[in-house]
């Protein structure tokens, strides 16, 4: 990469974001067509199925309808910060992927290309920063709105996400541990080719804690305590409509692409899978080692789908009780665990086993402390006074 | 004039706006705003100065923690705007003017030394493309100031058994 001239470094940049970018956006639509088709299936009704073949020409149908409908700006919001909000939302989303490797490379006109936007040597650093960001859209979103039920979600959401933040930060230090390398890149090529090898069979808790902190940073169900359609409306973005309501919804399934890129790239193997992405000369096993990649992210993200319409969502306390007692001991206990394994024995498979029966213990632990002291059902109240009493004292 | 150089004046503006802004906006929440905006351009500094990693903690523990938390209590209390007129006639007024008059004074001397100080007005910019990555921090920080990190992680287990202590304790008082 270092020996290539200025121009063809920034035209073959240019290119990968523009790609990558419509990529992301086609995926936006694809989808939330997949979502309704998908729960259609599971529900055992059909889902849009009129507009187009199997109704794939429905997200188009509903973004030109989102784009003819009136922006309406409520008077009693703050309108700067309005206007802003979903954008805050929107750009962390799109940011994120500059970082992450969707395949090998491939060698064109003499030039051999990475297949990643940036490859910086504070890869994971960069998208536990970006994706801290993302809460500021919604928390500016709620309180711009001036509405009770938003400002509730979004108060909600910046708690939810700051505490699912530290196991999403604490479950990727045991893949540092042994990489040592914070480049995402180094990361997926150290995994290897086979699916034995990857990270997700080496950590296998910090694997679980991971992906379910993602989903929590999402805010898909079962972790959607911010748009809470019973409790609060739709929650942060109950003010908004048309294109702007639009960009909240495509920042929600970009944040759910891009976190099932981030994923495969450090647990499930990067590009790799038993040595197809070799096969073929410099630019079909780039091509190659793409579509692998992209598989990889797509069964990922029907996974994300998936559990949406199978798990019922959480209560607050639960949300908190799960992610401080149950997924941040074993994000720490698997830190501890890699790092005391790593050294003494220098065994992948001893460090792989020594994670699970580590955190299983901890697991018991947890449970057994929280069995014996569990306090007594409080009666149901009518003021709903367990539900976040601050934030309703002080809305009122 | 080199693209470093342009991006210095950049970043340094976006962070000079950002700090007036701070102390001149009505709304606490738009102050808290135009504090992240000024800790972004800082990150962009840092990076220019090819120290990555403290670019990237600046944005995770300032803009994505603390900020984050400044803005939860600003909505909680629901602050509102701020009038220019009662901050003047605090309490902590006189205090606020000497405290500015020492920094203003710190941020004079500090200039006018650099201006005087032929080696650092010479100095070639070229010495900021050393890049520092994570392993040179990770081993200074285990050699050379291993004890000043391990004070500091003290520190914070006390603050954090603090913290549950506190929390403990009104929990009991209420019920």
């Amino acid at each position: 990469m270092e020996n290539m001239p200025l121009l063809v470094l920034i035209l073959s940049a240019v290119v990968k974001i523009l790609i990558i970018v419509h990529m992301l956006i086609i995926g936006v639509m694809v989808m939330i067509w997949a979502e309704r088709r998908v729960s259609g299936w599971m529900q055992d009704r059909l889902g849009p199925n009129r507009v187009g073949p199997q109704g794939l020409l429905q997200p188009i149908a509903d973004g030109l309808k989102f784009m003819f409908k009136e922006d309406l700006i409520p008077n009693h919001v703050d309108k700067p910060l309005y206007v802003l909000a979903p954008a805050m939302l929107l750009v962390p989303a799109l940011i994120t992927v500059a970082v992450v490797p969707f395949g090998g490379s491939i060698t064109l006109f003499g030039y051999e290309i990475p297949l990643q936007i940036a490859d910086i040597n504070i890869g994971i650093l960069y998208i536990l920063a970006v994706t801290s960001l993302g809460v500021y859209g919604v928390v500016l979103g709620a309180w711009a709105s001036n509405n009770k039920y938003s400002l509730l979600g979004g108060l909600r959401s910046s708690a939810q996400m700051i505490s699912y933040e530290l196991t999403l930060g604490l479950a990727i230090i045991g893949i540092l541990m042994l990489t040592s390398s914070l480049s995402l890149r180094t990361i997926a090529i150290e995994q290897g080719a086979y699916p034995w090898q990857w990270n997700f069979l080496i950590h296998f808790p910090a694997f679980l804690a991971f992906t379910t902190a993602m989903f929590a940073e999402t805010n898909r169900l079962p972790f959607d305590l911010a748009e809470a359609e019973q409790e609060l409306v739709a929650g942060y973005h109950t003010e908004y409509s048309s294109m702007k309501f639009a960009m909240f919804f495509m920042a929600e399934y970009m944040n759910m692409i891009v976190g099932s890129a981030v994923v495969v790239t450090l647990f499930l193997g990067g590009w790799h899978f038993f040595g197809l992405e070799n096969i073929g000369g410099p630019v079909w096993s780039g091509l190659i080692s793409f579509g692998i990649f992209f598989l990889k992210t797509a069964i990922f993200l029907f996974v994300f789908i998936w559990v949406r319409w199978t798990l019922p969502r959480f209560r607050y306390d639960q949300l908190m009780n799960f992610g401080w007692k149950f997924l941040l001991p074993v994000a720490l206990t698997s830190i501890v665990v890699t790092g005391t394994l790593w050294i003494t024995t220098g065994s992948r498979l001893i460090v792989g086993i020594g994670n699970v029966i580590a955190a299983f213990i901890v697991v018991s632990i947890v449970a057994g402390l929280l069995v014996m002291n569990k306090a007594p059902e409080p009666a149901i109240q009518d003021d709903d006074s367990r539900f976040t009493p601050t934030a309703l004292d002080a809305v009122e | 004039m080199n693209a470093e150089q342009i991006l210095f004046i950049l970043f340094g503006a976006v962070s000079l706006i950002g700090a007036i802004s701070v102390i001149s906006f009505r709304h606490p929440i738009y102050s808290a705003l135009s504090l992240i905006v000024t800790f972004f351009a800082q990150a962009g500094l840092f990076v220019l100065l090819g120290a990555h990693f403290v670019a990237a903690a600046q944005i995770i523990v300032y803009a994505g923690a603390i900020m984050v938390l400044f803005l939860f209590v600003i909505m909680l209390l629901n602050l509102g705007t701020l009038s220019v007129k009662g901050a003047m006639g605090s309490k902590l007024k006189g205090l606020a003017i000497i405290l500015g008059i020492l920094f203003a004074a710190e941020g004079i001397y500090i200039a006018v030394n650099a201006l005087n100080d032929t080696a650092v007005a010479s100095a070639e910019p070229a010495a900021a493309s050393v890049t520092t990555t994570t392993y040179d921090i990770g081993e200074l920080l285990f050699s050379k100031y291993l004890l000043p990190f391990e004070v500091t992680s003290l520190i914070l287990l006390a603050a954090l058994i603090g913290v549950i202590v506190l929390v403990k304790r009104g929990h009991q008082e209420e019920s």
